[in-house]
């Protein structure tokens, strides 16, 4: 089976700098990892792969060049090949320009199965790129994935949903996006890391993935960042004090009234 | 010159921290409260690599250098002396001298299930009248012909009873001293061989430490590791390996100790001011990330000297005596800098205090680590 898994790399921390011009994250000087979700995503081709050991692994990205510290932790996890596509016209897209590039990339992989994705970034959190990617490639998919099984010719999931789940079975090709309940990731084994530092990481500009440039970058991205701000932090909560459990139910009932919340 | 770690490394520093932070803290305190081996987590490392890091892949080893070793066994004792201390003691005391030793089979029949973890490896050197003095060891090793007889005790060997496979040390011929000493492998389960006293101990309480007893323990002639008499260079030889891993988990638990205290004194308030605004407290701060990044200087040098197999005995003592004396220094300390809250157990610096203390006594102590070092000056 070949699998892709499209992988982002997100900023590791929570004071992400963000470019007060433009809008966008500020991404020098920030470490980066693999996005969480992506991270089961990867695990789950991986678990595939434990049992089918012919099954081919290739996890794809978009991003600048530093993004391939990255790639080379999914190669380490077990990845078999890892592409970056990156070029300054594909820089600033938003997640329509983003899968109007993913799915270029991966009409020139060409020969896939299956395409799993995390459900979405911790940076932007829009879970779009994904549905979006199926859409555009005229695939069947699944989002919020909590459970995979497959028997070696169809899969079934579980779809997560707010107040329960949907069993849903499917044939391949179809894509696949992952969430957190889905596994734990597996951590990169030791020769998996001095393996991954010896391999080459392709890397693809526009042209080589024939993308149409009018659909690709900050330019023609419809969504337009109209600002990005820090939340205040919230103040500090009141602690009630009280001599009995009744008083304190007083006392709590009081400010609930005060605050015109009961 | 090259101060900057390998790519390599640092992914492995980066892989093993979060897996000790992830598997490895949570139990920490556990462990050390119930004198409790770890086998979960050896479990655990074994697939990643982590019980045969600076091996050839050939044998079931990961392929890492030297330095990413360290770097590992750091990382590991930064949350756990105790986990730190087991891994060490198998890849340095006995899958390293096997490694370098060993004949072709020994090496094929031990290494796969150590490296990966199925087994757990000792070293037994020290008896209760040989310890620094490796000369003075009694136990005995007497050639029946078709086997070799052991007849004697092994004292404080880390994870003996819970270790499946042990290099040990025994008197061939008393007469020639060091020069009588051979090698052995000893296995779990030999007639002869069984585990006396387990040791209470003050620290790295996870790491057990037990009595080795040889009673007409009966050991194949092919059981036999290095050559006749060459046992001492077999024990010493691997010991250098073993300096350059106490002194990476006794770094690690001064790091370790040294991050919760800047952690506690950003958060503690006294006189309306947190911890670290007292300039004394603060400067004291300061003096211990300069010893320990100094002692980590000279970790990472006898290191690199090792993977480029350049002489590297003086390097690892003068590593292990200052990363253990820093460990202690800066246990101490960050144990003072708690207050009342250092000296209970609801914090790890009381923990890490305890583990520290053994990183200047065990695989050679710091005066045994001066007398390398002062020998090599005046040789």
């Amino acid at each position: 089976m070949k699998i892709i898994v499209c992988v982002k790399q997100v900023p590791d921390t929570n004071e992400v700098k963000i470019d007060p011009v433009k809008g966008t994250l500020i991404r020098d000087g920030v470490p980066s990892i693999l996005n969480h979700d992506d991270a089961n995503a990867l695990e789950e081709a991986l678990r595939i792969k434990d049992q089918y050991p012919d099954t081919h692994i290739t996890v794809l990205t978009m991003g600048p060049p530093q993004a391939k510290d990255m790639l080379t932790d999914c190669l380490a996890m077990g990845a078999d090949e890892a592409i970056l596509l990156s070029d300054r016209a594909l820089g600033g897209s938003d997640t329509w320009a983003t899968s109007n590039a993913l799915a270029a990339g991966i009409r020139k992989i060409g020969d896939f199965d299956l395409i799993f994705a995390g459900r979405q970034a911790i940076d932007g959190d829009t879970a779009q790129v994904g549905p979006q990617l199926a859409e555009k490639l005229g695939l069947p998919q699944v989002t919020y994935v909590k459970e995979f099984s497959f028997n070696g010719r169809d899969i079934t999931v579980k779809r997560a949903l707010e107040d329960g789940y949907e069993v849903i079975q499917l044939q391949m090709p179809c894509l696949l996006t992952a969430i957190k309940e889905l596994n734990k990731p597996r951590y990169m084994p030791v020769k998996g890391i001095y393996k991954a530092c010896e391999k080459e990481i392709t890397v693809w500009n526009a042209k080589d993935i024939n993308v149409d440039l009018k659909k690709v970058g900050l330019e023609a991205s419809p969504t337009n960042v109209h600002r990005s701000f820090t939340p205040a932090p919230k103040g500090k909560g009141i602690m009630i004090d009280g001599d009995s459990p009744k008083d304190l139910a007083d006392k709590l009932v009081a400010k609930l009234k005060e605050k015109h919340i009961i | 010159m090259n101060f900057s770690p390998t790519k390599q490394q640092e992914m492995v520093r980066r892989m093993v921290r979060e897996f000790a932070v992830n598997e490895v803290q949570p139990i920490a305190e556990e462990i050390d409260a119930e004198a409790r081996f770890p086998q979960e987590t050896i479990d655990k490392a074994g697939p990643l690599g982590l019980m045969g890091m600076p091996f050839p892949e050939e044998y079931g080893g990961a392929g890492a250098d030297y330095v990413a070793y360290v770097m590992a066994i750091e990382e590991l004792s930064k949350v756990c002396g105790s986990t730190g201390v087991i891994i060490q003691t198998h890849c340095a005391l006995c899958a390293w001298p096997i490694m370098t030793y060993g004949t072709e089979e020994q090496k094929k029949k031990y290494l796969p299930d150590l490296l990966t973890g199925k087994k757990v490896g000792a070293f037994g050197l020290t008896e209760p009248n040989a310890g620094s003095d490796a000369a003075g060891i009694q136990t005995r090793a007497v050639d029946m012909g078709d086997h070799w007889r052991l007849n004697g005790t092994k004292i404080f060997i880390s994870s003996g009873g819970v270790a499946d496979t042990y290099v040990v040390m025994a008197m061939t011929d008393k007469s020639k001293g060091t020069k009588g000493i051979t090698a052995f492998i000893i296995e779990k389960g030999m007639k002869g061989f069984s585990i006396g006293k387990k040791e209470n101990k003050m620290g790295i309480r996870g790491s057990l430490a037990a009595e080795l007893v040889f009673e007409d323990c009966i050991v194949p002639k092919e059981n036999l590791l290095g050559e006749l008499g060459k046992g001492f260079k077999v024990a010493m030889s691997a010991l250098d390996v073993g300096r350059l891993g106490i002194a990476a988990q006794a770094l690690g638990i001064a790091q370790g100790a040294f991050d919760q205290t800047v952690a506690y004194m950003k958060s503690r308030k006294q006189f309306g001011k947190p911890l670290h605004k007292f300039q004394a407290l603060a400067f004291e701060m300061a003096e211990m990330a300069t010893r320990i990044e100094g002692s980590r200087l000279l970790l990472y040098k006898a290191a690199d000297r090792r993977q480029k197999g350049l002489p590297s005995t003086v390097e690892a003592a003068q590593a292990k005596l200052s990363c253990s004396e820093t460990a202690m220094y800066v246990t101490t300390k960050a144990v003072q800098f708690h207050g009342g809250y250092g000296y209970i157990k609801d914090y790890p610096v009381e923990r890490m205090m305890r583990d520290a203390k053994i990183t200047e006594i065990y695989e050679g102590t710091s005066e045994v680590m001066k007398m390398v070092i002062s020998g090599d000056i005046f040789k």
